[in-house]
């Protein structure tokens, strides 16, 4: 196989999290009975017009400013032609030559550390569609319009991605970024979160873009690489086996783990785009654009760059913290418990243990079984020496499924770390009494006995003694002296 | 007769009490009965309901309510949506269709106590200009049966001057308003867009359509467009600006008033119509105005644009009927295509269709450029020129119409020809520029109309210099033989 150099770039459609529908005053919830968040002009009765949602814009307003876009002082609303049952009008209302948002870019951490800029072309606002139900109908098909008329921004990548991993970095980052604006619910179950990929491959060093596919609708990271991954072979196989690549949509089917054709490009709609004559084009002005600025929050790498520069993370660490707005609001309220000094600390447990239980039993941050301050409850404990990392674990675990504090669960369990001296070296003696043998090997060089004597001090005391308290006296014992 | 009263006199007898609301209503219906089998200017009938509307409107009169059109009888055009009352704008798409909601120039004038004693005859989809596109049939004019009413809103002029209603709403595309007005010997206001909501009207070309009225006099329209007009918020195109009193400028003399001469409507203008606004220009001359030429080079590029753009629109509006949600259903629908294809196809008509497929042409790939974007460009030039004659002028003046009423059936195999019938009425529909026809005198026995046309949002001074004309002429006051 010759070198092969992968092409991608990603649209992805991200639903506003607005009250109501951009055209229309219809709820946007989820998960409602068929066609009852529909209006008579979601509907497209003789006769409605659309009204567009300020919210909306907003929305899409923050997100430009969040990826140091361009913000159009003047975006028009434009239709796109087609007929689908789901469409009501026969055509979905979006944004064409005038978009929202125009030039943006955002910072990529690849698996080496190193950072990569992606460009992003534009975002626009629009319309979603309804949606086709084929299940538990006869001979029928039924349609569900609830979700026709919420607001969608899609946001279109430059192809600057080079491999399906580089991809999901990319729509990770989007995603946790739209979540921290607070514009986006990201729930890709929904389909509040989902994306095209147009894939292609050139031959390394060649300047000039392989015939693209565009693979329709994927709505989970995995998906994503799965589904890159697979095109990026066919298209190879494909061209090493003397074919051609062709322009066409195609969709990835994650049962077989693999990308079908759906359409080719002759097939085609011609969507004869025309600006929306019921819409006024969007006007803009500087008061409006730095109002929604004035509502950002701290954006994602602006948290990392401060977690790494005020507590001394890792730039690892400080992206891993910061990846949602809810992780790095709990981290932060771990350290404020803590002191600046324990970041580290703080880190290390909540990228561990907790995230551990968190993915483990499904539970978001804002749901986690240990609060921050339980967490901090804990972690005081390691600290001051109460208990140990490794006990602490234990601990940890009980608070999850107890639902306790730390304090109470050492208490109850004993489970208070030996710093006594003298309780100590009482059972360091009493081992030593019953290891003759091990103690004269060590004494005549086997070094590495002296772990023997730790376990079998740590056995005897359940794990409680100060690991480092009991290294300096059991140093001494061993070496025949006295504390 | 009641039926020859302006809207004036019957709300000053509703105010004290000589004739009640429901004999003004008994009366239009009786009228409606006898007299529109000739016509065929309604689709529908709601005369149990507007004896009912009309009682209402009596109880707020017996409690001492009064206004403008409290108790008037109306007749909306059926394109508009009425609350519980079908609502198929001249077409078997939408002969099964019931609206759920009232549009709001029908809620607002509902509210103002008019009483709906029907909806009216339409070119289908408002899409002709001499309403023979109409599933229902066409509408005869009442001046001569044999003869077009125009269009699109042939029934609401028919009606209105048949005498069957003392008003009637329209809407006006391309002049759908003032053409039938000036063929029927009506008033028809066309206001400026945005003017009023186009909430609830069927869409044919968003961005042209404006709703307006049939009346037998500017003093009429005035008192109607006061309750029409008014900033919408569910309709995002229609403007706040505020809404004068048209009836207290209706009297104010026209010294000073400049009135300037369209040389491109004049120029091949036929001798007999050419005469007719002679006459009239020395009336406007005689109460104190002063005419000149202006001159809108662009403006004879309007029918063209005018049927690229509205075509366009309209080939995007009308795919929400397709036989999914409501509207016309093919019989057994094979699948998903063919229920599209013979729904659509069995539920248009021709004329529709034609500008579909007009409109789905200009906008495709490879066409766009050169049809869209160049009728959007002309479009643009000619709304230059308007607001370049309107810094010279208050108003132009020109005739509404080339010709007289046509024959039935007399051009309704040449679309182009039938497409020239609009060329004095298009100009203000492209440049959005409010429009008003006034009958002006007869030729070959047919009632002709003048048409001034002034900027945006100039509804009074519209309606004042067409006022003027009306107080020093009577063209408006005849009626068609058998309905005086």
């Amino acid at each position: 196989m010759s070198d092969w150099e992968v092409v991608i770039g990603l649209e992805i459609h991200a639903q506003l999290a607005t009250q109501s529908k951009i055209f229309s005053g219809s709820p946007t919830a989820y998960g409602a009975p068929p066609n009852t968040q529909a209006d008579l002009v979601d509907l497209a009765y003789p006769g409605v017009l659309p009204v567009l949602n300020a919210r909306a814009v907003q929305m899409a307003v923050k997100f430009g400013l969040a990826v140091d876009a361009t913000v159009a002082r003047r975006s028009v609303f434009a239709r796109k032609n087609y007929f689908y049952p789901d469409l009501p009008k026969g055509y979905q209302i979006s944004q064409y030559e005038l978009p929202v948002v125009a030039r943006g870019s955002l910072n990529i951490m690849l698996d080496d550390g190193a950072v990569k800029t992606v460009g992003i072309t534009r975002a626009h606002l629009e319309e979603d569609a309804g949606k086709s139900l084929h299940e538990g109908l006869a001979h029928a098909s039924g349609i569900d319009l609830n979700r026709a008329g919420t607001p969608l921004l899609e946001i279109v990548s430059e192809p600057d991605m080079r491999s399906a991993k580089e991809a999901v970095a990319y729509m990770k980052k989007i995603h946790t970024l739209v979540r921290y604006l607070e514009i986006c619910d990201g729930n890709m179950q929904e389909g509040s979160f989902r994306c095209d990929a147009n894939v292609s491959v050139r031959p390394r060093g060649q300047e000039k873009f392989g015939t693209r596919a565009e693979i329709k609708n994927l709505n989970s990271f995995r998906f994503v690489e799965k589904a890159i991954q697979y095109e990026v072979a066919r298209q190879v196989e494909l061209i090493e086996g003397g074919g051609k690549v062709v322009q066409e949509t195609r969709l990835y089917d994650s049962d077989k783990d693999e990308t079908r054709s759906m359409r080719s490009k002759e097939e085609a709609n011609d969507y004869r785009y025309f600006p929306d004559p019921d819409l006024l084009p969007v006007e803009i002005d500087a008061a409006f654009i730095e109002a929604v600025r004035a509502t950002l929050p701290e954006l994602p790498d602006q948290k990392a760059a401060r977690f790494a520069r005020d507590f001394g993370l890792s730039a690892y660490d400080a992206g891993v913290l910061s990846a949602s707005r809810e992780l790095g609001a709990y981290f932060e309220a771990v350290v404020a418990g803590l002191g600046a000094g324990q970041a580290k600390l703080a880190a290390n447990w909540v990228m561990g243990d907790l995230s551990g239980a968190l993915n483990r039993d499904s539970v978001d941050i804002e749901h986690s079984r240990v609060n921050p301050l339980q967490l901090i409850g804990l972690l005081k404990r390691i600290a001051d020496d109460t208990i140990s990392g490794k006990i602490a674990k234990e601990v940890f675990e009980a608070m999850w499924s107890e639902g306790k504090s730390a304090d109470d669960i050492i208490e109850a369990k004993g489970l208070r770390q030996i710093t006594d001296a003298g309780a100590i070296e009482s059972v360091i003696d009493a081992i030593i009494a019953a290891n003759p043998k091990q103690l004269a090997d060590y004494r005549s060089g086997k070094d590495k006995l002296f772990g023997f004597f730790v376990g079998q001090v740590q056995k005897a005391t359940g794990g409680k003694v100060n690991p480092a308290q009991l290294n300096e006296l059991l140093k001494l014992k061993l070496g025949g002296g006295n504390a | 007769m009641l039926h020859n009263l302006s809207i004036g006199e019957l709300a000053d007898r509703l105010g004290k009490r000589q004739i009640s609301s429901a004999e003004l209503t008994q009366h239009f219906l009786g009228r409606i009965e006898r007299l529109n089998p000739a016509l065929n200017a309604m689709i529908t009938l709601t005369a149990k309901q507007a004896l009912a509307d009309a009682a209402a409107a009596d109880a707020r009169l017996a409690a001492g309510e009064r206004g403008p059109l409290l108790g008037i009888p109306l007749i909306h055009k059926d394109i508009f949506c009425t609350d519980g009352v079908k609502t198929s704008c001249g077409s078997r798409m939408l002969d099964n269709f019931v609206a759920p909601y009232d549009a709001t120039v029908v809620a607002r004038l509902k509210a103002a106590g008019t009483v709906m004693l029907g909806k009216s005859n339409m070119d289908e989809f408002a899409m002709g200009s001499s309403n023979e596109t109409s599933y229902y049939g066409p509408v005869k004019n009442p001046w001569d049966t044999a003869k077009v009413p125009g269009g699109s809103s042939g029934g609401s002029a028919a009606a209105t001057a048949a005498r069957l209603t003392p008003f009637a709403t329209g809407t006006d595309t391309g002049g759908s308003i003032r053409q039938p007005a000036a063929l029927t010997g009506v008033t028809g206001l066309k206001p400026t867009y945005g003017r009023v909501s186009r909430y609830g009207m069927v869409a044919f070309a968003s961005s042209l359509d404006q709703a307006g009225m049939f009346t037998r006099s500017a003093a009429d329209a005035a008192a109607v467009l006061q309750v029409m007009a008014g900033f919408d918020a569910r309709d995002s195109t229609s403007v706040d600006v505020a809404v004068p009193d048209y009836s207290k400028t209706l009297s104010q003399p026209l010294k000073g008033m400049k009135i300037g001469l369209l040389r491109e409507f004049f120029e091949g203008l036929e001798p007999r119509n050419a005469a007719l606004l002679e006459d009239a220009l020395n009336i406007y001359t005689g109460l104190g105005a002063e005419t000149l030429q202006v001159s809108l080079p662009h403006l004879p590029l309007s029918v063209p644009t005018y049927y690229v753009v509205a075509p366009a629109e309209c080939s995007s509006n009308l795919s929400r009927f397709d036989g999914v949600r409501y509207g016309y259903r093919c019989e057994n629908p094979k699948d998903l295509m063919d229920l599209y294809k013979r729904s659509r196809g069995e539920g248009f008509g021709a004329e529709v269709k034609r500008r579909i497929m007009t409109g789905t042409y200009v906008l495709s790939a490879g066409y766009f450029d050169a049809y869209y974007l160049k009728a959007q460009k002309a479009r643009r030039l000619i709304t230059d020129d308007f607001r370049a004659a309107f810094d010279k002028v208050d108003l132009v003046i020109g005739p509404t119409t080339p010709t007289p009423a046509f024959d039935i059936g007399a051009k309704m195999d040449d679309p182009v020809l039938m497409y020239l019938n609009d060329i004095y009425t298009i100009g203000a529909n492209l440049a959005g520029l409010p429009g008003v026809s006034v009958p002006c005198g007869f030729v070959d026995g047919l009632p002709m109309g003048l048409q001034l046309i002034g900027p945006h949002f100039a509804e009074a001074k519209l309606l004042n210099a067409a006022h003027q004309y009306q107080q020093a002429t009577d063209w408006h006051t005849h009626a068609p033989r058998g309905y005086a």
